[in-house]
């Protein structure tokens, strides 16, 4: 029976990479890029091994920073201390991946009604759930050994290099198991990669407190979490290749629970039941606007959470930075910086440019939307009613643009808070909510970008994604490579005022607010012009 | 005021395909027209342009006596659509829908809602995901008919309903009629367009080849002629120019006559004299595949 039932998974896969052409080697170019550009940058930061011991050690009496990161096994080891945030963060970013490329083949074909085209074919009805493992499990095994390649031409060692590869690729062996469990249970893609990111956030938590716990404390926790199986590896620190043994059987485990829930229930439903909703609509609803808010407003509330939780974390570390340098150089470094003050105004800072990265993937998606509204033929029948298409349009960029900054406000507000709470000085939260909203500008065009396409070149609409990824590399590899100040330019986030503590200046905040609206309004005229379909 | 709809010498092109070739298309006040083509003949294309969702290359057209791209939102307000593809927001009870469509158009009639959700069986709070697409159709179908909209625009509004909901349909576009609304359908069920039409405009490639009402399109179609005569059928019965698809078995005679043709063919039958005589008119059917099927048959309605 189970042959029967996977007819044709050879034919998926070969339709999956095929879908997924471009978008897979572009994110294994971007997970290798920052894993190797970040091991270099370590490289140059702590040439001596004294230096790094110093480093590690900081990080790790820190309980904050390990909850954060993870606890750096080997001080001694350049590559311990190099991947030390590869290991959780980037960790948790692949998993993220693999998340998404398996419901993106599983439930979404299955919600938008391709499946059932394919269901009538000689198609086993397991066939598609092993195409999509078999695609991730194809991209987490070319992810794994690219990152390898480009760790060991940073100058770490091989056999470490090959840990820390296989390390990645089996927390996304894992979570693409997780994922294909989770489009099983729920009828949604977007509840599924919902349901799989809460797995992902409680999985990262529990592990964040085992390695933070104390000798006495909990530590097993971290023995119950796929992250903290690729941390206890222990790439560049002992490479215990066992520790992958328990990756294996978990994802052969999940995989396995993920195929009887397939095979026992209907295509197009979901394990858990669909509750009926209301007869009536509520009377608020009678806008285009609030209609783009109903559909948006889950994923925004989402969001929130994982800012709130972002800025109480920052906040609540920001005052341990200062004990992580300890030596009399790093000393004097600090007192050039202003003090401790300083240092921790410039970690909140560079901080704070990442929360305006991740507040821009929000607008991106946000605005994306009434692209997935035209695809999916849901723009019709509202513009089908008297309803123009600058109001429809603008109902989603009005969630792109207030949502983000509802999302930076929040961050700096908690982290604030945070801070205020430490230091007992209420002003911090003011001056963490400006900093945070000096993001805003740059994140804007970004929301921009993303109506720029719209309108004119709508199936082009997810290069605004691609001009995101240009944008970070931009300001992560750029500086490193010592390219023309131009090449920078081009990058908003490169005008932002290192805020809290740098110099404000409002100029570059109104230039690039312009330059938003000037390509948000001809974004718009696009929107007005062209054939919607 | 003129028609309700009037299109001249539409044209659209979609990248290289051509998707409406000069068609034309009158619909009148108070009348319900039957729309008619093969698959991707233009129909759809032709409602998009009518909303003005998709703009037109070149052609003249006016509906509700204004400019469907440029008014686009007043016109809406006095007119309700129902697209062929019916796409639901996942997360929203079809209840939700057909309010919040409602109330884009300047609000709708409780009563009449309530009564058009019972009266097609439709659970108004299953989610939009949930719903099979004969009952997706119905939400889209509810949302148009409740509203107080002037003109219909329905784009197989039928397709996926099963036939006890079809003949509800009927009744409720009949009730529209009488009160006086005017509805453009574009179906190809053939026996809801002679159930409920008026007048009917049948394309072919973006093309009208006929336009009018159902009686006068069987006046120009073909009579199929069976006869049993008295003697040998007279040589110039095939020579005739009316006469196609001749059957001759002994005394019997079959053939289908154009019209026009039936005075002189009924004259030579006569000459033999004739036992018994059936004329059929052509059914709907034979009617339309006329029409749709390229070729020869193609051409009955020049
Ligand atoms: N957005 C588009 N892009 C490209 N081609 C299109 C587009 N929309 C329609 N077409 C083409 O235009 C032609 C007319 O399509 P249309 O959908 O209007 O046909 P139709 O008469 O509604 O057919 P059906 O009876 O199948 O619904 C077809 O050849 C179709 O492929
Ligand atoms: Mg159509």
């Amino acid at each position: 029976m189970p042959v029967t039932e996977l007819a044709g998974t050879g034919a998926l896969v070969r339709l999956g990479l095929r879908r997924d052409r471009l978008l897979i080697p572009v994110w294994i170019a971007v997970f290798v890029v920052s894993a190797a550009s970040s091991a270099g940058a370590t490289a140059d930061l702590y040439p001596t091994t004294a230096s790094r011991v110093a480093a590690a050690d900081s990080i790790n009496r820190s309980p904050a920073l390990v909850g954060l990161y993870g606890r750096i096994y080997d001080p001694s080891s350049l590559g311990a201390v190099s991947i030390i945030k590869l290991g959780g963060f980037g960790a948790l970013m692949v998993a993220l991946l693999s998340i998404v490329a398996v419901v993106r083949h599983t439930r979404r074909d299955e919600e938008s009604g391709r499946l059932e085209l394919l269901g009538a074919t000689a198609v086993g009805r397991l066939a598609p759930l092993g195409a999509a493992l078999v695609v991730a499990a194809v991209m987490n095994l070319a992810l794994g050994a690219a990152t390898a390649t480009g760790l060991r031409a940073a100058g770490l060692p091989l056999d470490g290099s090959l840990a820390f590869g296989a390390a990645w690729a089996g927390v996304g062996l894992a979570f693409a198991a997780v994922a294909a469990v989770c489009a099983q249970l729920t009828v949604s893609a977007r509840s599924s990669i919902g349901l799989a990111s809460a797995v992902l956030g409680i999985v990262y938590a529990v592990r964040a407190m085992g390695d933070a716990a104390g000798a006495n404390g909990p530590r097993w926790l971290s023995w119950l979490s796929p992250i903290g199986w690729a941390q206890q590896f222990r790439p560049y620190a002992g490479n215990r290749w066992w520790v992958l043994g328990i990756t294996l059987a978990f994802t052969a485990l999940v995989v396995a629970a993920a195929g009887m829930l397939a095979a026992g229930r209907d295509l197009g439903g979901g394990v858990l039941p669909e509750r009926a909703g209301p007869a009536r609509a509520p009377s608020g609803l009678r806008s285009p606007e609030a209609l783009a808010l109903r559909l948006q407003r889950g994923v925004l509330a989402a969001w929130l959470v994982g800012f709130a939780a972002l800025g109480l974390l920052l906040g609540s570390i920001a005052s341990s930075v200062g004990d992580m340098l300890t030596s009399p150089a790093a000393r004097d470094f600090i007192r050039t910086l202003g003090g401790e003050q300083g240092l921790i105004d410039a970690f909140l800072a560079v901080e704070l440019t990442f929360a305006g990265i991740f507040a821009a993937a929000y607008g991106i998606q946000a605005a994306s939307r009434l692209r997935s509204e035209e695809a999916a033929l849901r723009a019709e029948p509202l513009l089908a009613a008297p309803v123009g298409r600058l109001r429809w349009a603008g109902g989603h960029v009005g969630v792109a643009l207030l949502g983000t900054a509802l999302l930076l406000v929040t961050a700096g507000l908690t982290a604030g808070v945070a801070r205020a709470a430490v230091t007992g000085d209420a002003g911090q939260a003011v001056r963490l909510v400006g900093a945070a909203a000096a993001q805003l500008p740059a994140v804007w065009v970004l929301v921009a970008v993303t109506l720029l396409l719209f309108g004119w070149t709508p199936r082009l609409t997810v290069g605004a994604w691609a001009a995101l990824v240009t944008f970070i590399l931009i300001g992560e590899v750029g500086p490193l490579l010592d390219v023309g100040q131009w090449l920078l330019d081009l990058s908003p986030f490169s005008h932002v005022p290192r805020l809290p503590g740098g110099e404000f200046s409002a100029v570059p905040l109104l230039v690039l607010t312009l330059v938003a609206g000037a390509l948000g309004a001809l974004g718009l005229w696009g929107v007005r012009r062209r054939d919607l379909t | 005021m003129g028609a309700a709809i009037e299109v001249t010498g539409l044209v659209k092109d979609f990248g290289r395909t051509r998707a409406l070739d000069g068609l034309d298309l009158t619909v009148e006040v108070g009348e319900v027209h039957g729309f008619l083509g093969p698959n991707g003949s233009g129909k759809t294309t032709t409602l998009r342009i009518l909303l003005g969702l998709v703009r037109a290359d070149a052609g003249a057209l006016r509906l509700l006596g204004g400019d469907p791209w440029t008014e686009a939102v007043d016109l809406h307000r006095r007119l309700a659509y129902v697209p062929g593809d019916v796409a639901l927001w996942p997360n929203l009870t079809g209840g939700e829908t057909i309010d919040l469509l409602g109330r884009l158009r300047g609000g709708l009639d409780r009563v009449r809602r309530d009564e058009l959700v019972e009266r097609f069986h439709l659970d108004p709070t299953r989610k939009g995901r949930a719903y099979s697409k004969g009952n997706r159709q119905k939400v889209a179908l509810v949302a148009a008919l409740a509203s107080d909209a002037e003109l219909l625009l329905l784009d197989e509004p039928t397709s996926g309903l099963d036939p006890l909901m079809e003949s509800e349909f009927r009744a409720c576009v009949a009730a529209e009629r009488s009160r006086g609304r005017t509805v453009l359908l574009s179906s190809h069920i053939l026996g809801e367009v002679e159930a409920v039409c008026d007048r009917v405009t049948i394309i072919r490639e973006g093309r009208t080849v006929e336009t009018g009402a159902l009686a006068e399109l069987r006046h120009l179609a073909r009579t199929r002629l069976e006869a049993e005569l008295a003697d040998r059928p007279p040589p110039g019965l095939a020579a005739l120019d009316g006469v196609q698809e001749l059957e001759i078995d002994g005394t019997s005679v079959r053939c289908q006559v154009e019209p026009g043709g039936m005075d002189a063919v009924l004259r030579e039958l006569a000459t033999v004299g004739v036992r018994t005589l059936t004329c059929a008119p052509p059914s709907l059917e034979e009617l339309f595949l006329g029409y749709y099927g390229a070729g020869d048959a193609g051409d009955a309605g020049d």
